[in-house]
């Protein structure tokens, strides 16, 4: 349980840091907060030839903007710092509920927002979150700053858009403010286990009716899912329990859900109708 | 490719260096470089917590952690939570309330309820119970833990005894 040899680089800069991955190459990896990287070294699932330390890199870190204009997140904040986020409102509200599920609180205190993403474990919460609110994620170069889309970002079970020579250094997260109600429901057989399934959604209703949706969900496929069809339909229902259970209906049939040693398809395609049930009747209470 | 790198550090309050591998978890830099062999390695893949130190005052799994990363910060393991021959209030309440049996998850779960308790003194049972769920013991069954942990919690909150005068 001790990681092969590795060569070890510590960037104090963006720049510097840049510089060493483009040349290193294939051989090299980024370590962030390490609570997935470094578990499967220990494993020697992963012998990366050389690691670039970018934790002592200068304005990585850090959470600015609010609800209601969206929020900007360096992405080697640490989860934990959404446990009481800098901001109030809907967005605060979400992701301080999210953070509790992942993993545990010593964890949170290291694994970071961004190296979450870039590690797109089909489980991970901040993916969910970035998928279905429709994240900006900015990714740097030594030939500049590119902007892609979580949709786009996201490719399969541990894969992404990300070039050797690039590092995610920014995600933007759009506006939910007033009016916004948001739910989330994880189901894991252990507290902070990967999440057998999930959902996330947001809704704004005004007078019983849903005026505009957000719905995604995890666990169930290789990449968090977001549910545009199902969130076409929920916009002028009524919020109400036989809504939601048809949503929920909708998105069961509508999706390949996977299955894996820890539960079959058809339990987790029932567990996928229950998470999401849960979620909408939370966002609308 | 394995040349040691020399780092410094403070641990429990003392500077330190340590020439190690860049691949030497900092559990293992503290126990077999700094011999501090109060941090217990259990999994060594981040799941039973029995590692568990303080580094800058959070919580962490030092197996998951390699020691170079702990240059310039300031470690606190097992080894500082007593004062001399004065247990601190949570090693006295798991001693008085029977939190542990075989004793090797329990310096894991000392630091790690410490810098909780230090986040947030005033933890509700839930978010004890919350917290206590990243770190496994096979003897106790838990419920003293909890229980050591929430006693221990309000004789800090009260601060020091007024017997631990010193000169």
């Amino acid at each position: 349980m001790k990681p092969a040899a590795f060569a070890y680089l510590a960037p104090t800069t963006l720049a510097e840091a840049l510089e060493m991955i483009d040349r290193i190459g294939d051989d090299g990896k980024i370590l962030a907060g390490g609570q997935s990287l470094v578990p499967a070294m220990n494993f020697r699932l992963a012998r990366p030839g050389t690691l670039v330390d970018i934790n002592g890199v200068a304005g990585l870190s850090g959470i600015s903007g609010d609800s209601a204009r969206g929020i900007s997140i360096g992405a080697l904040t640490r989860h934990a710092a959404f446990h009481t986020p800098p901001f109030s409102g809907p967005l605060a509200d979400l992701l301080a509920k999210v953070v509790r599920n992942i993993a545990h609180y010593p964890i949170r205190q290291r694994g970071t927002f961004g190296g979450s993403l870039s590690h797109a474990d089909p489980a991970s919460e901040w993916c969910l979150v970035t998928a279905t609110l429709g994240a900006t994620l900015h990714i740097a170069s030594l030939t500049g700053t590119r902007e892609v889309a979580a949709a786009d970002f996201f490719r399969g079970t541990f894969t992404t858009a990300l070039q050797p020579s690039e590092i995610l250094v920014r995600i933007d997260l759009p506006p939910l403010g007033a009016g916004w109600g948001t739910g989330f429901y994880e189901f894991s057989r252990r507290k902070g286990d990967f999440a057998l399934a999930m959902a996330l959604t947001a809704l704004r209703i005004e007078g019983g009716t849903i005026r505009e949706a957000r719905l995604g969900v995890g666990g169930v496929a290789d990449r968090a899912l977001r549910l545009a069809k199902t969130e076409a339909f929920l916009v002028g229902q009524p919020a109400h329990a036989e809504t939601f259970a048809a949503a929920a209906a909708m998105a069961q049939d509508s999706i390949d859900v996977s299955e894996d040693i820890h539960a079959g398809a058809d339990y987790r395609r029932d567990l996928l109708g229950t998470v999401i049930r849960r979620a909408l009747a939370e966002a609308a209470a | 490719m394995s040349d040691k790198i020399k780092i410094t550090l403070t641990v429990n309050g003392t500077a330190m260096t340590a020439e190690v591998e860049p691949r030497r978890s900092l559990a293992d830099m503290l126990r077999d470089d700094l011999r501090l062999t109060g941090t217990h390695l259990g999994c060594e893949h981040g799941v039973c917590g029995a590692c568990t130190v303080l580094v800058d005052g959070k919580p962490v799994r030092s197996c998951l952690m390699f020691g170079v990363q702990a240059n310039g910060a300031s470690v606190r393991t097992v080894e500082g939570l007593a004062d001399g021959d004065r247990l601190h209030p949570l090693q006295q309440a798991f001693w008085e309330n029977h939190g542990l049996q075989c004793g090797f998850c329990t310096p894991g779960f000392l630091m790690l309820a410490a810098g909780a308790l230090e986040e947030n003194p005033d933890m509700t049972d839930e978010e004890i119970r919350d917290v206590l769920s990243s770190n496994l013991c096979r003897c106790t069954g838990y419920q003293n833990i909890v229980k050591a942990v929430r006693l221990a919690a309000e004789v800090m909150k009260a601060g020091p005894a007024p017997q631990a005068t010193r000169s």
